[in-house]
């Protein structure tokens, strides 16, 4: 009978995946998931010969807090958006990053001048992709809005529109929608008085809001006919146009972020995870995020991209977005959060 | 010895309290795994979540002596400069440790706002010498951010400073102390609306599951056992069927373009499509479809139990079949519908998945906000005076209860 114990054991060993894994990455899964699998994992795996386990989030640094706080470390790298790193970073729950062995841009650009500087502007991260929120309408409705503006107009443009249940963005589109200059949002925003006026914005379209509560709703709503217009990650109707949905996107005021690559403090692979790092985010892993509409943080990767794609990505329209401040989330996202959720109740 | 009974010698009385011992030990041993798993699963962390509620020790860990010295501080202006000069060194050293950012969390959640300043501070703060801080480090932290000339920014850091203290259960109640020290109400008020919010739902709720699931365990418990049993497959299918998929079963028919508006419009009782998904509506019907079988069936198994020939009796001197329903058969399977209602009642009350799905705006219940401060916020202590705080509602619910129909009288078969 002890026999059979022990072997049983030493097949459990076996084949528990745990056993053989020599770097845990955590990401957001769907088809970024799959891109990222596709251009960075994979290739990784390859070359190195390294098991990599791959893992899926919601975001958020709540997973962080705990597994730092319990000392029991089970992520070594995750991809980060750049609202939630700041808190991850200063709270201690990353590594910080040796920024000077990133590897040179393919067409020899040393790291520092290729990465575009919001990806290399905090020491816990390396910028993985830019992406942005936009809104998008169905295209057989007749025309769709073009502006913010537009789109808190109920009167030229009737019909639901479905935003994301969360105060981020929606009290920035509030304000540029009610006049206020983009370059101004986050100071206006900061003050009782400018979260009111955004509040009173929002009040204007209320009763036409549907509300959801994750990006891949957001495709489906406009599908369904549930809403006339979204708000959406970019790269989700992206994915929905080429499949053939009849979807427009519109550029205007979008609020564009990045994702990075960071690294868990106190990860017991701290080489393999900053070898992970260094080789995603060379130039030919990074070109291939535009497989979902997310743009590159290397201008050499950039460079890489045919023309045809390039008007698909955020990067080709940051003059007419706002980027999102991780510093203002970090500091009014949890008052703001409560006042938002108040707001819904009335 | 005067416990023995008389005429029992007292060799032998030991042996029957030993044989007693070594029964209850077994016994015992029988419920240990049980009686483990409870403690780690349930006791320790109910308790770690209540005491989490009053206990946070984050910042009075991270300066002790910022705190010392801030204990005969009046309130009333700026704290002297050995404070100050405390202070700059404390953030000297959390710059380097890297924990800046777990203060500025926790000050920031009594001041908004302060979060970027505490974190700017101390980023000013991280290569000026010890020596520079030791003489002139009041001025380098005003200089750093003039927030910290202002005497309410320090009422916060004093606050936050505290390990044990009420504030996320007056916050869960939409309370909090003001600056001379009384309970004033807070500006935003969004608690205590979802509290009551959520116990209307449960209500509502448990009163349409018994609306539908009464009749139904009533006509399966007294129909042939082939049609009980037909029945019962109908009510324990969706019972095993995942959550998530019944969920999104709802999605599916509620949508705007989804079949029950497609056959509304077919058939022209509306030429707009109605706005179903999303809405209070919407969460109510999905969990009372979701939590009706915990009503059928205990009714179900109680109603089983419950001889007809009573109502027969009842109704052969005279009672009319309403009136005998209401004297003889609802007290008898009133414990069955009260287990029904508890269970459902209790589980509505937690509910998260279901709302946080088909709810949209208005079909919110209190365990979305605590999802909230748990996933997004990160404020543990909030969440858990909120958990802690409907611990205790349903623990009152559950004893006004027992005062008005008696705990004996529930029944799960």
């Amino acid at each position: 009978m002890k026999k059979h114990l022990t072997l049983l054991a030493a097949l459990a060993l076996t084949a528990s995946p745990l056993a053989a894994q020599d770097l845990t990455v955590t990401s957001f899964g769907g088809a970024y998931g799959a891109a990222q699998k596709e251009h960075m994992i994979d290739p990784f795996v390859a070359e190195t010969g390294m098991n990599i386990l791959f893992e899926d989030y919601g975001g958020g640094i709540a997973e962080m807090k705990a597994q730092v706080e319990a000392g029991n470390i089970q992520w070594d790298v995750v991809d980060v958006e750049v609202i939630d790193l700041e808190r991850a970073c200063s709270e201690g729950y990353l590594e910080i990053i040796d920024q000077s062995v990133l590897p040179a841009g393919d067409d020899g650009t040393p790291a520092a001048e290729d990465f575009i500087p919001d990806a290399l502007a905090n020491e816990c991260g390396v910028g993985n992709i830019v992406w942005s929120i936009v809104f998008a309408y169905n295209t057989e409705n007749g025309p769709g809005p073009q502006t913010i503006a537009d789109f808190f107009d109920t009167e030229a443009f009737p019909g639901k529109r479905g935003l994301r249940k969360r105060p981020q963005v929606n009290m920035e589109w509030a304000l540029i929608a009610d006049g206020v200059a983009p370059e101004d949002v986050y100071e206006v925003l900061s003050t009782d008085e400018g979260q009111a006026q955004a509040f009173a914005k929002l009040d204007t379209i209320k009763e036409d809001i549907v509300w959801y509560d994750s990006w891949s709703q957001a495709p489906v709503l406009l599908n369904d006919g549930g809403a006339q217009m979204v708000q959406s990650a970019n790269g989700r109707i992206f994915a929905a146009i080429q499949e053939g949905s009849p979807f427009a996107i519109g550029w205007d005021s979008h609020v564009y972020d990045l994702d990075v690559w960071a690294i868990m403090r106190g990860t017991p692979n701290m080489d393999a995870a900053m070898e992970f790092i260094k080789f995603a985010t060379q130039t030919v892993p990074l070109s291939g995020m535009q497989d979902v509409a997310y743009g590159p943080t290397r201008a050499s990767a950039q460079a890489l991209l045919p023309e045809s794609v390039k008007q698909d990505l955020p990067t080709a329209h940051l003059d007419k977005g706002l980027k999102a401040d991780g510093i203002f989330w970090a500091d009014f996202g949890e008052s703001l959060g409560e006042k938002f959720n108040e707001w819904l109740l009335q | 010895m005067t416990d023995i009974a008389p005429g029992l010698i007292p060799a032998d009385a030991r042996n029957a309290a030993r044989e007693v011992r070594k029964r209850k030990l077994q016994a015992f041993l029988f419920v240990t795994p049980l009686l483990v798993f409870v403690i780690f699963a349930f006791v320790a962390p109910i308790t770690t979540m209540l005491y989490r509620s009053i206990h946070n020790p984050t910042v009075a860990n991270l300066i002790p002596d910022t705190l010392v010295a801030l204990g005969d501080w009046s309130g009333e202006e700026i704290p002297d400069d050995t404070v100050l000069i405390q202070f700059a060194a404390d953030m000297k050293r959390m710059a380097n440790d890297r924990t800046s950012g777990q203060l500025a969390d926790e000050i920031n959640r009594a001041l908004p706002g302060m979060s970027s300043v505490v974190k700017s501070t101390a980023r000013s703060l991280r290569r000026v010498d010890d020596t520079e801080i030791a003489t002139n480090g009041a001025a380098l932290l005003i200089e750093a951010n003039d927030r910290w000339a202002d005497p309410a920014t320090w009422s916060a850091v004093k606050a936050a400073g505290q390990a044990y203290s009420t504030s996320y259960y007056l916050t869960s109640v939409d309370l909090e102390r003001g600056p001379d020290g009384n309970i004033v109400q807070r500006d935003t008020q969004i608690y205590v609306k979802l509290y009551t919010k959520t116990l209307r739902m449960a209500l509502i709720i448990t009163v349409l599951t018994i609306l539908l699931g009464y009749p139904l365990a009533f006509y399966m418990a007294h129909a042939s056992d082939s049609m009980a049993n037909f029945l019962m497959v109908f009510v324990l299918l969706p019972f095993w069927t995942s959550l998530l998929v019944r969920t999104t079963a709802w999605i599916a028919l509620l949508q705007t373009n989804g079949v029950v508006n497609s056959t509304l419009l077919a058939i022209g009782i509306t030429d707009q499509p109605l706005e179903l998904l999303y809405t209070q509506f919407s969460t109510i019907l999905a969990m009372t479809h979701i939590l009706l079988p915990f009503m059928v069936l205990p009714l179900y198994a109680v109603m089983r139990g419950i001889d007809q020939s009573y109502m027969r009796a009842a109704m052969s001197m005279g009672s009319k079949p309403l009136g005998a329903w209401y004297k003889i058969y609802l007290p008898m399977s009133l414990p069955g519908l009260s287990a029904g209602a508890l269970l459902v009642f209790i589980i509505s009350v937690g509910y998260y998945i279901t709302p946080a799905l088909v709810g949209g705006t208005d079909g919110q219940m209190i365990s979305n906000i605590i999802a909230f401060h748990m996933q997004q916020s990160n404020n543990w202590e909030l969440a858990a005076a909120l958990g802690s705080l409907l611990l205790v509602l349903i623990l009152v619910l559950y004893w006004l209860f027992d005062r008005f129909v008696g705990t004996d009288n529930i029944k799960l078969g």
